[in-house]
């Protein structure tokens, strides 16, 4: 099935992306997620495994300012909404109308990203970095590296919105912001299993 | 045909449908750990089942996976991946449990 995807594609020369290399494109993006959520699972085993180990340092519950986490996670619901809208834009071939609701989407990843960096801050000076305890350093290579990826995604992000105001609404475009959209998607889905992993139980 | 996720089939309907769930999802488990009064193993069993739920909403309504045939490859990949991590989250505790119980005298 691949393969007649793929021949369709190198005989089809005459547009820079037929239906079915895009969907290809779009399919081995997803299994790159699919190991992404490999990674993860290794970082919350990894963290479930640590997770009392204190070493006398402050716990969870001493740490986890739940309202605080809360705003963060209305942030990047509200970024995965947005972002949803700007695909609708976008198969409507509404450049400008893609561009305004990726700009609020990046806006509201910021608010996210400038959030975490924040509270990264407070806990590194206040000594609670993850030199502190097992705990502490499982906690944040678990929470850094997803906020890395968010990191990652927002640079993508304008990378993608500055193609779209130059270009337009061109196939190779439409099949890259599939692709971050995807990204953008898993990214908030990960984000459901930390909150309630780390924050919510690291208070109970 | 392959890799139909985030499809043309994206509509204003789903996303809003998929935030408002994802929405009540959160609140549900927000609202019970930072409430309380329930005990350990009812909140712990709540928002374990909250944040499964989420992220089953999320995947219908905004990366629009289902059992289609158009997704055949994409729902083969995550019940695939989903066993991997089984293994490895379930394996690492296990083992890991086990080898903090072994370790014990020498704690002390």
């Amino acid at each position: 099935m691949s393969a007649t995807a793929l021949n369709s594609a190198t005989h089809d020369h005459g547009h820079d992306h037929s239906h079915d290399a895009k969907e290809n494109a779009v399919f081995g993006f997803w299994i790159y997620l699919m190991t992404d959520c490999i990674l993860f699972a290794s970082l919350f085993a990894t963290y479930a495994v640590m997770r009392h180990n204190y070493a006398d340092g402050p716990t969870g519950k001493e740490l986890f300012d739940l309202k605080y986490v809360f705003i963060e996670t209305m942030f990047l619901l509200f970024s995965s909404f947005s972002n949803g809208f700007a695909m609708i834009s976008m198969h409507r071939k509404d450049r400008f109308g893609t561009l305004k609701w990726l700009a609020l989407t990046a806006v509201l990843g910021l608010g996210f990203v400038g959030m975490e960096v924040n509270e990264f801050t407070h806990l590194v000076v206040e000594g609670n970095g993850p030199d502190r305890s097992g705990f502490l350093s499982s906690f944040f290579t678990l929470v850094a590296t997803h906020g890395a990826h968010v990191s990652v995604g927002l640079i993508w992000m304008a990378v993608m919105m500055g193609q779209l105001y130059f270009r337009g609404i061109t196939p190779a475009i439409t099949s890259r912001l599939m692709r971050l959209s995807l990204f953008w998607h898993f990214l908030d889905i990960v984000w459901i299993m930390v909150f309630t992993v780390v924050y919510l139980m690291g208070v109970l | 045909m392959q890799g139909h996720t985030e499809h043309a089939n994206v509509t204003s309907s789903s996303n809003t449908t998929g935030f408002v769930i994802s929405l009540m999802l959160t609140l549900i488990s927000f609202g019970m750990v930072a409430s309380g009064q329930f005990s350990t193993p009812l909140t712990l069993s709540v928002i374990v089942t909250m944040a499964v739920l989420q992220v089953i909403a999320q995947m219908h309504f905004f990366l629009h996976l289902d059992t289609s045939s158009g997704q055949r490859w994409n729902l083969m990949s995550l019940i695939y991946t989903l066993t991997i991590i089984v293994f490895l989250v379930v394996g690492t505790l296990w083992i890991m449990y086990n080898t903090g119980i072994r370790m014990m005298p020498m704690m002390h």
